[in-house]
């Protein structure tokens, strides 16, 4: 928790005072039976009507204040438990959505979950409930340890040698169960993610008959997770009963000590009669400091898997511009996009791209073709930063990436990946993707990418629903989607990754000639596996494990590399024979 | 991204999945069933709690003997009392602890054993649910209920129940004392204890929508949380984290304000019904008051009077507060059995048959079909694909191709018109006998996070090393594979970047090459996979083709030209079919399509 305390900290007033009202609710609360005490033993038998009243009333008056302070405190406890939360969960969900990709693929999508959810929950009840019960059993503890020394200090001196035994127990109970914890938030994960892939794969696995297969998978982790919260449910089950015998033995032995020294003159039999009394007292507070930490533990657990993400260091950060450079390339015309002998490896054994070099101007189009594996994608991940490479450079407008701030390099690209990211929502709030567009630019948008015509045909139209996943989508319906998304930016730089490849040809190569007619001034890449979509490219790369097999227009191209001719002739030669 | 009122309405959340807000009896009597599977450990739950709490009792009358003996005054202390007192004492204690600690052993297997039940059950449910479910209901908001909402259940359960069971016998010991020393002044009780029970029962039931709301939102914002996180690449690309961050916090403040809000009234009730016995207190206290005045009872039974009320009401406000909490286990119970009760896909006939040995003679006849209603996708279409052919659907996109695998899985049931394998209708099989008569490869590739070997083998189980390298060597992926350091056993993660899409359609592919059925469907099964791939792997696809029934669906029409049959499809109806070549002879839109994918524009 002490690694989350920055966001308690604007807090700790607000805290206090409701600290304190709790603490004066606490106070009214002993007051009643104290007033009943008096009425009892002073009032009644003095034989005072009125005063029997008068007390009556002052009774009602703390209880009533007793209930004022408690409704108060308690809300507030809430609202500041809960102002908590929302600041850690905010910096959570920022921190999660700037890890880079590698960051996230380490951590895992259902991990983050559940610590944005779950975890986060587990502290806000910590909160709470720490605020609830933290006041009345410590200040009930010290009250009756500092009321039981002003009695008789040799005697309370036994009670007080058991404490440090209960703070050892406390101590290495609250050790052993938050590892526990934290490995059951960490089981808890498994079960997120098998649910995950089951509620995705849904259909394949159906498709295979594996619906047995993967409740055995479920039963295992269900099973363990089971398992690891019983045994961390038994460990701190431990702390309450341990802590009530070392008290209880405690007040056996005040008992015998008390005897003798009764026995010998040096206290009064009273005295004991009162220790017990306090002493019932403090073994409640006790329990009730016990039941704090218990909470702790669990709400620890949680706030460490929090603080790990939060002090996750950023990566991909932006450099500094050396000045010199800048100024020296200003001369000439400056490539809109360059890659400078880059190269990069996403595990470090082997290489995914090596030595690519790639100069585009403004306006021109790139096409990239090259097999499955062979580097395509990444070359996209390195241009919009997702990694940075091992080597080499990539430079937009004569700067390298690194140096451009992400709110600068973002809005400069209209991008689709492979099997992109389709949201709940409406079609509009699909092709908006939280930007401030216009109305006229989505239309703009789906119209250039050939989407226009299926959105019209939905009830809604663009307001027309968008099921989980995009599922009530076809896949070449989505992909037009993800395009009019591109478009709808008015991007410097169009990144289309395999984004047509659901779209049948008619459609294809409608949405080539919109593109080019609308979008001159936009460079734009496009990985393709067809020689069809890219051949009027203005620059064509042939990739094959990650190294440039030939590179030039397709003219040059049929001429120089094999591969590419080989390729255009397997799509290609159809068309002699279907014309 | 939830439209444009996130924050009012927690999307269509999974609170309404099964329809009904059930009655809080039949709640109560589904959760005691839960806890009623472990009944060994309830009962013995309950000796160890009355056997604790009764020693705990004897500890003060111990401790009582023990005083009498040293208030003999100085010098006289039976040492011998004493001494026996104090070793008794102890051996309470020690009892006592020792019950009170397997007392929390006994709860806590009780509980994990019913949260194990409940996801247990609910898992269960999940895997028979249709598959439409899942397309309507955020991933994360069902992760939700398996986490959230069930571990809220029983921390209640675990907990409370037992404490109401104890509360209710002091209370009942406590009220026969009290009749027996003043009758009069039970009849305070009779005003002050129904006011606890109508204030609690209202409380509660101004309470319940609240946490019902807490439930609802907290799986709203695990909704979003984790489709925006799956969806990170694109919205970092576009810049938006911002924007998402700020849909995040109206999520985030709406699932804060409910917990606020559940927890500041939901604990309104234990000061309240606090207040209530306090009054009471002074009631009795004032009143008792006069009546010693008057001379009606003496001093010494006002006093135990009150002693008895006091322990008469603590237990009352245990229980008003329990009740209070149990609020957010029945809010939190609705969502769990709301999963539990989801209608499954509509049981097998109760005398369907198993489809046995599989000629692959399949027949779709006159079959409409439509997701919502009144929204047709497919209208009287027909087809028949005799064993072993090879059937083509293409068309431009949205065209319900997709829609014809959903029937012929019997992922969803026909509207209209029959579909038959084998003569037989397949409403009349039992569907995992039907659809283990498919090889089904899509275009929404599907990994889980598991090393390669296992997400090939998946299909068959007991596939060796050898057959997994053969299927992904023929799929074109073993050069990849084992390129890679860990090769074969390298864990796939769910963001899985560094693995292309193309690669993860050769990966279902050679998940698929390891399965013998007698028919086979690809959707778009290689689209993302470059042609020279396609045509290395080819041959391998012809192989896993050779003697079954196959349908394709592709856009790359090349792939499909040595088809036996092409349907063309446009807007849910056949709109031509015969062969390439009849087709193209026929200078139709087939032809159009064809000749389109050549397009230079």
């Amino acid at each position: 928790m002490g690694r989350l305390s920055k966001y308690i900290r604007p807090y700790v007033g607000y805290i206090i005072l409701s600290m304190v009202i709790k603490l004066v609710g606490a106070v009214m609360e002993l007051f009643v039976p104290y007033l009943m005490e008096i009425i009892l033993d002073d009032v009644v038998p003095s034989g005072g009507r009125r005063w029997v009243f008068i007390y009556g009333a002052l009774m009602l008056l703390c209880a009533g204040g007793c209930l004022l302070a408690n409704i108060i405190a308690n809300r507030m406890s809430a609202i500041s438990s809960g102002k908590i939360t929302l600041a850690i969960r905010h910096d959570l969900f920022e921190r999660l959505s700037s890890l880079s990709a590698r960051q996230m693929d380490q951590l895992t999508v259902s991990s983050a979950e559940s610590r944005l959810t779950s975890d986060t929950y587990n502290i806000n009840q910590l909160l709470a409930r720490i605020q609830r019960l933290g006041v009345r059993a410590p200040i009930l503890l010290l009250g009756g340890i500092v009321m039981m020394l002003g009695m008789d200090a040799p005697l309370s001196l036994v009670l007080i040698i058991m404490l440090p035994a209960i703070a050892l127990i406390v101590y290495f109970v609250t050790r052993a169960s938050v590892p526990l914890y934290t490995k059951e938030q960490g089981v808890l994960d498994k079960v997120v993610r098998v649910l995950q892939e089951n509620i995705t794969g849904i259909r394949v696995i159906k498709a295979l008959s594996k619906t047995e297969y993967e409740k055995g998978r479920f039963n295992q982790v269900n099973q363990e997770l089971t398992d690891v919260d019983q045994k961390a449910g038994i460990i701190s089950g431990i702390t309450n009963p341990s802590a009530s015998l070392i008290l209880n033995l405690g007040l056996t032995v005040v008992v015998v000590a008390g005897a003798y020294r009764v026995n010998a003159g040096s206290c009064q039999s009273g005295v004991i009669v009162a220790f017990l009394q306090y002493f019932v007292m403090i073994l409640n507070a006790m329990l009730g400091v016990t039941r704090i930490f218990v909470i702790w533990s669990k709400g620890e657990a949680s706030a460490q898997r929090v603080a790990d993400v939060l002090a996750t260091p950023a990566d991909l950060t932006v450099l500094s511009a050396p000045a010199e450079k800048a100024g020296e390339e200003s001369h000439g015309a400056v490539p809109h996009v360059e890659f400078r002998g880059v190269s990069f490896s996403y595990t470090g054994i082997g290489q995914n791209i090596s030595h690519l070099s790639i100069c585009l101007m403004r306006g021109e189009s790139l096409g990239i073709l090259g097999a499955t594996g062979s580097g395509k994608s990444t070359i996209l991940n390195l241009l919009m930063r997702f990694y940075d490479p091992d080597q080499g450079q990539v430079l937009i407008d004569g700067k390298d990436v690194r140096t451009i701030p992400p709110e600068e390099l973002r809005p400069k690209f209209g991008v689709v990946f492979q099997n992109d990211f389709v949201a709940e929502g409406t079609i509009a709030d699909n092709i908006r993707f939280f930007r401030h567009l216009e109305d006229d630019s989505l239309q703009r948008g789906a119209e250039d990418a050939q989407a226009a015509e299926f959105i019209a045909a939905k009830s809604g139209g663009m307001n027309a629903p968008v099921a989980v996943r995009g599922n009530n989508l076809s896949g070449g319906q989505k992909q037009r989607l993800l395009i009019a998304r591109a478009l709808a930016g008015s991007p410097e730089i169009l990144v289309l990754d395999d984004a047509s490849s659901a779209l049948d040809y008619r459609t294809d190569a409608r949405l080539r000639r919109a593109l080019r007619s609308g979008y001159r001034n936009v460079t734009t890449i496009l990985v393709a596996q067809r020689v069809s979509s890219i051949r009027h490219c203005d620059h064509i790369l042939v990739l094959s494990d990650g190294q440039v097999i030939g590179s030039g227009t397709h003219e040059e191209l049929m001429e120089s590399c094999e591969e590419y001719r080989m390729i255009a002739h397997t799509q290609m030669g159809e068309e002699k024979e279907g014309a | 991204m939830g439209g444009k009122n996130p924050v009012e309405e927690p999307g269509r959340g999974l609170r309404a999945a099964s329809g009904a807000q059930q009655p809080r009896g039949r709640i109560l009597y589904r959760l005691w069933r839960y806890m009623g599977r472990s009944r060994l450990l309830l009962v013995l739950a309950l000796i160890l709690s009355f056997s604790s709490s009764l020693l705990s009792l004897y500890g003060p009358k111990l401790s009582g003997e023990a005083i009498n003996a040293i208030d003999l005054g100085a010098g006289k202390v039976d040492f011998a009392v004493v001494w026996r007192c104090a070793a008794l004492m102890a051996a309470c204690y020690v009892l006592s602890s020792l019950f009170t600690f397997l007392l929390n052993v006994v709860m806590v297997r009780l509980s994990r054993r019913v949260s194990r039940q409940m996801r247990h059950d609910i898992f269960e449910n999940l895997a028979a649910l249709p598959v439409g479910f899942f397309d309507r209901y955020q991933t994360g908001d069902i992760i939700s209920v398996v986490t959230y909402d069930v571990d809220t259940v029983n921390q209640s359960l675990s907990a409370d129940l037992l404490q109401i069971l104890q509360s209710v016998v002091t209370v009942v010991m406590s009220f026969v004392m009290m009749l027996t020393i003043a009758p009069e002044l039970v009849l305070i009780f009779v005003v002050t204890v129904p006011a606890t029970v109508v204030f609690t029962k209202w409380l509660a039931g101004k309470v319940r929508p609240m946490f019902r709301r807490r439930s609802a939102r907290l799986g709203a914002l695990n909704g979003f949380v984790e489709e925006m996180l799956s969806g990170q690449k694109t919205i970092r690309a576009y810049g938006q984290e911002e924007a998402v961050l700020e849909r995040f916090d109206e999520k985030n403040k709406a699932a804060v304000d409910a917990y606020t809000v559940a927890e500041a009234y939901g604990t309104i009730t234990g000061p309240s019904v606090n207040f209530i016995n306090n009054v009471s207190l002074t009631l009795v206290c004032v009143f008792g008051s006069l009546l010693f005045l008057k001379g009606r009872v003496g001093l010494g039974d006002l006093s135990s009077f009150v002693q008895y009320s006091r322990k008469f009401s603590g237990p009352i406000n245990e229980v008003a507060n329990i009740i209070s909490e149990l609020q957010s286990a029945f809010a939190a119970a609705e969502r769990v059995l709301s999963l539990i009760d989801a209608q499954p896909e509509a049981p097998d006939a109760p005398n369907a048959e198993e489809l046995g040995e599989v000629k692959g003679d399949v027949e779709i006849r006159n079959v409409d079909f439509s997701y919502l209603p009144g929204q047709p996708i497919i209208h009287d279409f027909s087809l028949h694909a005799q064993p072993g052919s090879l059937t083509a659907i293409v068309g431009p996109t949205g065209a319900g191709k997709t829609t014809i695998i959903n029937l012929l899985m019997r992922f969803y049931d026909v509207d209209g018109g029959a579909i038959y394998v084998d003569g037989k209708d397949i409403r009349t099989l039992k569907r995992d006998s039907l659809r283990r008569a498919y090889t089904m490869v899509l275009q929404d590739t599907w990994l889980f996070h598991g090393t390669i070997y296992d997400n090939i083998a998946y299909g068959k189980p007991g596939a060796t090393m050898e057959d997994v390298v053969r299927a992904a060597k023929a799929a074109r992926i073993h050069s990849y594979i084992s390129r890679l350091p860990e090769g074969y056993n390298t864990i796939l993660s769910d963001n899985g970047t560094s693995i292309s899409k193309g690669q993860k359609q050769l990966l279902t592919i050679a998940r698929a090459m390891l399965l013998d059925a007698h028919m086979l469907i690809l959707d778009e099964a290689t689209s993302n996979v470059d042609t020279r791939t396609e045509q290395e792997i080819q041959a391998a696809m012809r192989e896993l083709m050779k003697g079954k029934t196959c349908f394709v669906i592709a856009h790359r029409l090349s792939t499909i030209r040595s088809a036996d049959h092409i349907l063309v499809m446009r807007d849910g109806r056949v709109v031509e079919q015969g062969t390439h070549e009849s087709l193209m002879a026929a200078d139709g839109f087939y032809r159009q399509l064809y000749l389109a994918q050549f397009e230079a524009a």
